[in-house]
């Protein structure tokens, strides 16, 4: 047996790791004027006198910006200040049309919260920026030959959500963020898409020794627009701090660009970071006191959550912990799952017999399989898309499921079925009968299979020597002969029998 | 035409309604005054006024509009070379209200810079002289409203006030100015100052022009681009009372017996005293014990709330721009260039009242001051229905006179500010002349108490008699 030492050097360290997320509203106009959102559109094409920070405008809040914070702040499970403040906070930039952007401060709209195993700090409202194109090929202002404003996104509504220090990896980081997007996602109130920039996150980042209490100093990494990023930028960033504490340094408190090309973290210029925001009350604005109506009004609005619908999908439908998960994350691949199963389960005993081929008869669509033949086999082939806009309908899926546990149709033929289906829809039955991928009846396969068993004597006497990896050899045979038509379970059952292994 | 100029607004547009003069005739008697002016109280003189004003509430009377109001395609610089050649896209809600109501714009006048100032010589473009001596100042930042009004330039008009500037000018002047209960009047559209303080309101010959303009742009109620405007509880009835029977006046002890008050004021001060008693009123001693701070705690909350509303001229989207073709250099120089001194010196005092290690010691200090002079006033108001102080502390001043000494300057609004630090409406009548020139006298009441605060002024103007006419024949001795 060794024994560790713990040294300095050997010393083993735990990241700390909280979250800052920047979340655009998909409301109908901005947060303090009428214009309208857009993304992608002209640059330029939704500015107003108020938006671009014209003398004497005044900003009006936007109503349903108010009750998207609401409703995520219910979610989040946090706590609403009766009277929160909209602050100024105060810096030149060419992106920040009056000169402050609009936020809040001390009093946000929602305090304490929690999602999952992590407590939400703070949720607030608040304007986004312009949008700054830097010519040249920093990319970046400093150095840039001439940069350009697009004011479209300059006053598009954010809500920020600060989570505290509870998140102990790269990858747990990761999967938090995927639960917040799909919860967020669910709510109806972003597009959450953090290649379109409507869902930002930053990551405060730092280390302390195992066991103990204190947290280290952190770094703020900005421009984590994935999760692939965010995770890799996290643990490029973890990877930093160690090196220069095993080396004997301190980590200093800065903020840190991570570039997701190079991999590389690179400080902003003092000049970036030092500001003095000089926040005071927006004297423009009057206190936000969310009314009971306004509250109800949320309430109302909050559909079932992705991590209690994994949670009623494990409970109720016994799926597994990951698969529950995947479709209610993804909450497209939940509804689809749910809509199969509606489509799939008989309305009552008597519309049992006659029931179309998408209503099936005979057993019930298993859940678990229709879950996994969704998470595995639908989403390899439409990927990122909503399975909402394929051809494919729900019922057809759990159709098909059903049949091929009712060993109407083999597993490796019902994946064709699916191709055709995904390709140009239809229902299974249909596919199957035109396409003749109906299981080989017992006689014809009997003939198969006893061909199979003479074609191949080298792999019968490993089987009946016990190695049972040698039946693939024949049941692959049986189904080039039956061209998939074959279900592998019973070809092989019958394989046994023939030889007498019962 | 030229009596015309002698009739007060309301009587001006009574002639309207009777057919004697039509609108046009009217607007074209104003413009032309406005026109060939050697006061500087004009920045831009319009055209013409819409026609078939004649039905109207306000009859078709021009209206003479501090430069401040953002109006659709019409120069807007509120002073400062730093908005030259700015021609807002949107007009501002109270000009727009009162046009609807029927009074067209005449003009744009002078003022301050950003209405920073007491004697509109902020002004980019030139200071304006006081009809009454043209070697003074009409006070400010509203200065050219003033002049305009008294020396007949135009019949009426709107200013801003955010610690005195429609106050002092019309004091100062020797005309009637109000400022309105905070959030009475929209704000939308009226360069900002100092958001929280900042309050269009009239200036006017006498109580019942300035009634009739309140009633016009209140009318409406809230105004859903300004969050902070309200309805007004009542409508805004025409002065009427001749008497004060029963009204309990309460003297500032803090503001009339400071020694910053010059013997002059202090004695017509003291005789509209007299006169309030001889109306049936009572007049006792009361105190705003935090007021004495008044001015300490404006001085940092004005400038804290203009630093960040200044933020906006940037040379990036509109107004003047100058620069190295680097973003620091289009900053600095254009804000350098494009800011006068006294404006220059307040986003300084604001940037440094804001400061991180500063907040709480300045601006935080100041808010509290606020706070508690605003409970003093409502106070106050327990005991006596409406308060009266001097609105000036001294008669118009020299111009030049107090250019160099930014404290002395910062007095003029000494005994005006509380009541901006409070949100209380407050009105100048002018009480008389001390050595020739006008001193106003300033009754403020609880907020919305408008129709009680006119019905006084209206019983003391009657009372005191006050002839603006001097001013109106000099000007035209200038003009000509």
């Amino acid at each position: 047996m060794t024994t560790v030492t713990t040294t300095a050097v050997e010393r083993a360290y735990e990241p700390t790791i909280g979250l800052e997320i920047h979340v655009q509203l998909r409301t109908r106009t901005k947060m303090f004027c009428g214009c309208a959102l857009s993304f992608g559109d002209e640059p330029n094409t939704h500015t107003c006198q108020i938006c671009l920070g014209h003398p004497g405008t005044l900003p009006v809040p936007n109503a349903e910006a108010i009750h998207f914070a609401l409703m995520i702040g219910l979610a989040l499970e946090c706590e609403l200040s009766p009277r929160s403040i909209f602050h100024r906070k105060n810096y030149f930039y060419p992106d920040l049309p009056k000169g402050y952007q609009i936020s809040q401060f001390d009093i946000p709209l929602w305090g304490h919260g929690r999602l999952g195993e992590v407590r939400v700090h703070r949720v607030h409202l608040e304007e986004d920026a312009a949008k700054l194109v830097h010519a040249g090929s920093s990319g970046r202002i400093h150095g840039a030959e001439a940069s350009v404003v697009d004011f479209n996104r300059g006053g598009t509504p954010l809500v920020e959500i600060v989570t505290e220090p509870d998140l102990t990896s790269p990858a747990q980081a990761g999967e938090w963020l995927r639960l917040l997007r799909a919860t967020l996602g669910r709510l109806g109130v972003s597009d959450v898409n953090m290649d379109e920039g409507s869902l930002r996150c930053d990551a405060n980042v730092s280390i302390r020794p195992v066991g103990t209490a204190d947290l280290g100093t952190k770094t703020e990494l900005k421009n984590m627009n994935s999760f692939r990023f965010l995770e890799r930028g996290v643990a490029a960033e973890i990877a930093r701090q160690e090196e220069i504490v095993r080396g004997g340094g301190q980590v200093v408190q800065e903020t840190l660009h991570y570039d997701p090309t190079s991999g590389t973290l690179t400080p902003l210029r003092s000049k970036e970071e030092s500001h003095d925001y000089r926040y005071f009350p927006e004297p423009d604005l009057v206190p936000l006191a969310p009314t009971e109506a306004m509250m109800a009004r949320a309430r109302e609005a909050l559909p079932e959550l992705p991590a209690a619908r994994a949670e009623r999908f494990e409970r109720e439908l016994a799926l597994a912990p990951e698969t529950a998960k995947l479709l209610a994350f993804r909450s497209e691949l939940g509804d689809f799952f749910e809509a199969g199963l509606a489509g799939a389960a008989p309305s009552d005993e008597g519309g049992r017999g006659d029931a179309g081929a998408a209503n099936g008869s005979g057993a019930a669509t298993d859940p678990r399989t229709l879950a996994s033949w969704i998470t595995v086999e639908l989403v390899s082939r439409l990927g990122d898309a909503n399975p909402a806009d394929s051809p494919v309908e729900p019922a057809a899926l759990a159709e098909l499921v059903r049949m091929v546990s009712a060993r109407e149709v083999s597993g490796s033929a019902a994946k064709e079925v699916l191709d055709a289906m995904a390709a140009e829809g239809g229902q299974p039955s249909s596919i199957v009968a035109e396409r003749g991928l109906g299981l080989a009846a017992a006689d014809e396969l009997g003939a198969i299979v006893d061909r199979a068993i003479d074609e191949n004597p080298d792999a019968v006497e490993k089987i009946r020597s016990g190695k049972n990896k040698a039946m693939g050899a024949i049941v692959g045979s049986v189904m080039r002969e039956t061209k998939g038509r074959a279900d592998g379970g019973e070809v092989g059952r019958m394989v046994r029998e023939r030889l007498g292994l019962g | 035409m030229s009596d015309l100029v002698e009739l007060s607004a309301a009587q001006a547009a009574e002639r309207v309604r009777a057919g004697e003069v039509s609108p046009d005739e009217l607007f074209a008697a104003y413009r032309e005054r406005a026109e060939s002016e050697e006061l500087g109280a004009f920045l831009t003189v319009s055209d013409s006024g819409a026609d078939d004003l004649a039905e109207t509430p306000l009859a078709g009377v021009p209206l003479a509009v501090k430069d401040i109001f953002c109006v659709e395609d019409v120069p807007t610089t509120a002073a400062s070379r730093i908005l030259a050649g700015y021609l807002p896209p949107y007009t501002a809600t109270a000009v727009e209200r009162l046009a609807a109501a029927g009074a067209p714009m005449l003009g744009k006048t002078n003022m301050d810079e950003f209405a920073m100032g007491s004697s509109n010589e902020n002004s980019a473009y030139g200071p304006v002289r006081n009809p009454w001596a043209l070697d003074r100042v009409p006070g400010g930042s509203s200065g050219g409203s003033a002049a305009a009004v008294a020396a007949g330039l135009a019949p009426w008009s709107i200013g801003t006030d955010t610690g005195g500037s429609i106050r002092q000018p019309a004091a100062l002047c020797g005309l009637v100015g109000l400022k309105p209960t905070y959030g009475s009047v929209s704000r939308y559209g009226m360069i900002a100052f100092a958001s929280s303080l900042d309050q269009c309101g009239p200036i006017t010959r006498d109580t019942t022009d300035a009634a009739l303009l309140l009633r016009h742009l209140v009318d409406g109620g809230h105004d859903r681009r300004d969050s902070t405007s309200v309805d007004f509880p009542e409508p805004i009835e025409l002065p009427s009372a001749e008497r004060l029977d029963g009204v309990r006046f309460g003297v500032v002890a803090e503001l009339a017996e400071a020694d910053t008050i010059e013997p002059g004021v202090k004695a017509l001060f003291d005789q509209t005293l007299a006169r309030i008693e001889e109306l049936g009123g009572s007049v006792e001693e009361i105190s705003l014990p935090h007021t004495e701070h008044g001015l300490s705690a404006y001085y940092v909350l004005a400038p804290a709330e203009a630093s960040a509303n200044l933020s906006r001229y940037d040379g990036v989207r509109f107004g003047m721009r100058a620069g190295d073709g680097d973003l620091l250099s289009l900053y600095e120089r254009t804000r350098s260039e494009g800011f006068r001194a006294e404006v220059k010196r307040r986003i300084m005092l604001g940037t440094y009242a804001l400061s991180s290690g500063y907040y709480e010691a300045y601006y935080g200090r100041a808010q509290r001051v606020r706070t508690k002079i605003a409970e003093d006033f409502r106070a106050a108001f327990d005991r006596v229905d409406l308060v009266v102080t001097p609105t000036s502390p001294s008669v118009a001043f020299r111009l030049g006179e107090r250019t160099q000494d930014p404290m002395a300057m910062y007095m003029s609004d000494y005994c005006t500010v509380p009541m901006s630090l409070a949100g209380v409406p407050a009105i100048s009548i002018p009480a008389g002349l001390s050595d020739g020139l006008p001193v106003g006298f300033q009754i403020t009441g609880p907020a919305f108490s408008e129709n009680r605060m006119l019905d006084a002024a209206h019983a003391l103007e009657r009372a005191i008699g006050f002839d603006t006419s001097p001013p109106r024949r000099g000007a035209q001795a200038v003009a000509t």
